[in-house]
């Protein structure tokens, strides 16, 4: 396989399985990745199929196994990125890999907020009878979303990896305010939105046993999927940014590689100059 | 199943995004994995 930049080019070991060198998947990956989805087959028996209808929410309670444990996830992401900004920040080292790692989680947690706010507009559209409403709990989640957005768009903002990850890694740690915000927003004001069902503060999980379950399954599936997730996307961003850097030398060797002809042009322009004039002075 | 199109039509668009997003990193470690020499790859 050839590229369009030759010093781009690594020998490609041919096929498309995860053992070929290309790619970023290992044995470990790929044990984590059929565990994914056996857990969200188990996700679709339980959440659509075994688990029983709610007495008030009655079928729309099936949704709520997909609404939940994303956003949990997210809570997760997001706090991933806080801590991985931390490290990255205070710690003596400034590895760019805990940059990387809070870039990465950022960008799943952003996903799965996304997930959330869509099927629990499809929630409310069946229980309240609207797709939105500018509810506390609404209004702080979107607000939590948006501000992982200009993290995103933070993170590509131009200047070199320490600086990204600089000025990233203070976004990263302040934006996790955020997640007590939500969480607590319908306890702090009047909300449509109803109260944590298992996170309460009372300790009390007042669930039905088979719905508690599908929920289990939800979070098991999407924190699988999330682990997966962020392993390959961390890589990617290890090898983007390698290739960054690659670039840079190669644009920067091939500028020097420029100055030295243009140099020797120069002098010996100079010198054929030098020469002419001599002519006209008859000294030659 | 009352609002079955609502309903599975959450899991289904659940499913895809995720789905899409977990393509489109796989295949971006493909393209530059072909540009990464193995020993620059720390999980190798």
């Amino acid at each position: 396989m050839t590229t369009t930049d030759p010093t781009l080019t690594h020998t490609d070991t041919g096929g498309d399985s995860p053992d070929d060198g290309a790619g970023t998947g290992t044995r470990g990956t790929r044990i984590i990745g059929i565990a994914t989805i056996i857990a969200m087959g188990w996700l679709v028996a339980f959440g659509l199929g075994f688990s029983p209808e709610d007495r008030d929410q009655r079928e729309s309670v099936r949704l709520l196994y997909v609404h939940v444990p994303t956003i949990w996830i997210a809570y997760l992401a997001f706090t991933v990125t806080a801590i991985s900004s931390g490290m990255y920040f205070f710690g003596k080292k400034k590895s760019l890999g805990w940059d990387r790692l809070a870039g990465a989680s950022a960008e799943i947690g952003t996903v799965f907020v996304a997930v959330t706010l869509v099927i629990g507009a499809m929630w409310g559209r069946l229980t309240w009878g609207v797709f939105w409403q500018w509810d506390a709990r609404l209004t702080t989640t979107a607000l939590m979303f948006v501000t992982y957005i200009g993290y995103l768009a933070v993170r590509r903002l131009g200047g070199t990896h320490d600086q990204r990850a600089r000025r990233s890694a203070i976004i990263g740690m302040i934006a996790v305010l955020e997640i007590p915000l939500v969480h607590w927003s319908v306890r702090l004001w009047r909300s449509l939105h109803q109260e944590a069902t298992v996170l309460g503060t009372d300790g009390d999980v007042s669930m039905d046993g088979l719905m508690l379950f599908s929920l289990f399954v939800g979070v098991i599936a999407f924190s699988l999927l999330y682990l997966w997730l962020v392993i390959h996307r961390t890589r990617v961003m290890a090898m983007e940014d390698l290739l960054d850097d690659r670039g840079l030398d190669d644009a920067l060797a091939a500028r020097r590689a420029e100055v030295v002809p243009n140099s020797n042009q120069s002098n010996s322009n100079r010198a054929d100059s030098n020469r002419a004039d001599s002519y006209q002075d008859g000294t030659v | 199943m009352e609002d079955a199109g609502f309903i599975i039509g959450g899991y289904v668009l659940t499913f895809v995004t995720v789905s899409f997003m977990a393509w489109r990193v796989v295949l971006a470690g493909k393209r530059l994995g072909k540009s990464v020499p193995p020993e620059d790859k720390y999980w190798r």
